[in-house]
């Protein structure tokens, strides 16, 4: 596992699916076309298909993120740390 | 100005108890007679440890701690600001109008010392038109807020412009609509700089928080959710209004209290974005998010709407679907077809269109539009109606088998 996910942005997300062509693996479709993303990590196996998708949305709605810790596990490691 | 150095902290209600019978706000000398000055003596650090020590949590409706929200600003080099958010949009709800039209000086007091406890010299306060008046005289009235300057600001009355991120691009000069985030409003918020949003009811709390410390503040509620909080009771109920309540006291001593239908089948707790609830588990239930949650419900925006025998509460669901649905941003696809889609097929179970129902249809449409927006409305709406098909199974039955509604009389949940 990567610590990579996928994320789409909503606001500029306009259907146009490729993404779920380019990863089916991490993406379906809704009925109305918008994508359903598997919040996991990305299997490392899919990390080039994920950058593939990535780059061929048409509205830059697509996003590799690198996920984050719990806001808990955060402060947790913010108290530990202090 | 009377000389009362401190007044003596106030028993319950704490927040309501001032108010005038006349329906006039709460004059400034006579806000400053009942809670005592301004202590503008604090230092911020003093602020943030009483407030860290009352367990205060925010009064909108997310429960988020009020300490760490100011915390959250701190490491920033730019100067924050704090924005009191008293865009109370969601219908059932008023107890944030009542606030600011009647006791305006608890929140602006709130608004300064969240200012001083952050560094921050601008507060400003989120209103709507109905309000807006009385924040603007209020502002006028007072005489000096320790280097913070204060300013009231109407954002349009539509749902979504309450939510934080649509307050912040709406002061920014966009429009009242949520933004993807991050970053986040403590990031980057009002003129880029890091900004606190604190709804209008936590800032009151604060207020008194300050003046009478922590331990005060926890000697009502549970240890986990300690304080008061302000609750809008409506529907079949025969004083409906805003009352205070201690957090974790019974839910059946606010019913009689507003003289809630001894007869109601359901109550609806948390506003439209909150969960139905049905009146047999209600009698025993405490009002907590921690006793709620074997209900599946929470307090959410605190708004409470009690449902008469008489009514259907399919129904009512169906009517508030649709509402939800228009009040859109329509910004997000899933939640702008969604919502539709989910109002489409309970107007279809009520309303006996030509399209027969699908309750199979209705249920995937709910456990795909959650999380899929920019900000929370579709999530809220989902968990809303899933609730009503879980409470009121007997007259889903009914309706999805073509028999009769048992509904009658005047629709119950408040619209605009």
């Amino acid at each position: 596992m990567s610590d990579l996910a996928l994320r789409v942005n909503p606001l500029l997300c306009d259907a146009h699916g490729l993404c779920a062509e380019l990863v089916p693996e991490l993406i379906e479709l809704d009925e109305w076309g918008y994508p359903i993303i598997d919040d996991a990590p990305v299997p490392h196996g899919l990390e080039s298909h994920a950058r593939r998708a990535v780059a061929a949305c048409p509205t830059l709605a697509l996003l590799l993120e690198r996920r984050k810790a719990a806001p808990a596990a955060k402060a947790q490691a913010r108290r530990s740390r202090a | 100005m009377s000389a009362t150095q401190t007044s003596i902290a106030p028993a319950q209600p704490r927040l309501l108890s001032g108010l005038r019978r006349d329906g006039q706000p709460v004059r400034l000398a006579a806000h400053v007679d009942r809670y005592g000055l301004l202590p503008l003596e604090l230092r911020p650090e003093e602020i943030r440890d009483r407030i860290a020590e009352s367990g205060l949590t925010g009064r909108g409706g997310a429960r988020f701690p009020t300490a760490a929200k100011l915390d959250s600003v701190l490491r920033s080099r730019t100067r924050p600001i704090v924005v009191a958010n008293g865009v109370e949009a969601e219908p059932p709800s008023g107890k944030d109008k009542v606030l600011l039209a009647y006791a305006p000086h608890l929140v602006l007091d709130g608004a300064v010392l969240a200012a001083r406890a952050v560094g921050a010299k601008k507060a400003m306060i989120a209103t709507t038109a109905t309000v807006h008046a009385a924040v603007a005289a209020a502002i006028k009235e007072r005489r000096s807020d320790g280097g913070v300057s204060l300013s009231t600001t109407v954002l349009p009355d539509r749902f979504v412009a309450g939510e934080e991120t649509a307050v912040v691009q709406f002061l920014n000069g966009g429009p009242a609509l949520p933004t993807f985030t991050p970053p986040r409003p403590y990031e980057r918020g009002v003129d880029g700089a890091p900004t606190v949003i604190l709804n209008v009811e936590t800032l009151a709390h604060l207020a008194l928080v300050a003046r009478f410390g922590g331990a005060w503040f926890r000697s009502v509620g549970t240890p986990e959710e300690p304080g008061s909080a302000l609750v809008t009771v409506s529907g079949a109920v025969r004083t409906p209004g805003v009352h205070e309540i201690e957090l974790g006291s019974p839910f059946a001593h606010l019913l009689q209290q507003s003289g809630a239908d001894p007869q109601a089948q359901a109550y609806l707790v948390g506003g439209y974005f909150g969960t139905w609830i049905d009146a047999a588990h209600a009698q025993s239930a405490l009002l907590s998010d921690a006793d709620l949650a074997q209900y599946g419900a929470s307090l959410g925006a605190r708004a409470i709407v009690v449902l008469p025998a008489g009514a259907c509460g399919i129904v009512e669901t169906a009517r508030v679907a649709r509402y939800l649905a228009e009040q859109s941003a329509r910004q997000c696809g899933p939640c702008v077809h969604g919502l539709a889609a989910i109002a489409d097929s309970l107007e279809q179970l009520v309303h006996r269109t030509r399209k027969p129902p699908d309750a199979g249809l209705l249920r995937r449409r709910l456990s795909q539009v959650a999380n899929r927006g920019a900000c929370r409305h579709p999530d809220g709406a989902v968990a809303f109606v899933a609730s009503a098909l879980r409470v009121f199974s007997t007259e889903l039955d009914r309706h999805l088998h073509g028999h009769r509604c048992t509904g009658h009389g005047r629709p119950v949940l408040p619209l605009p």
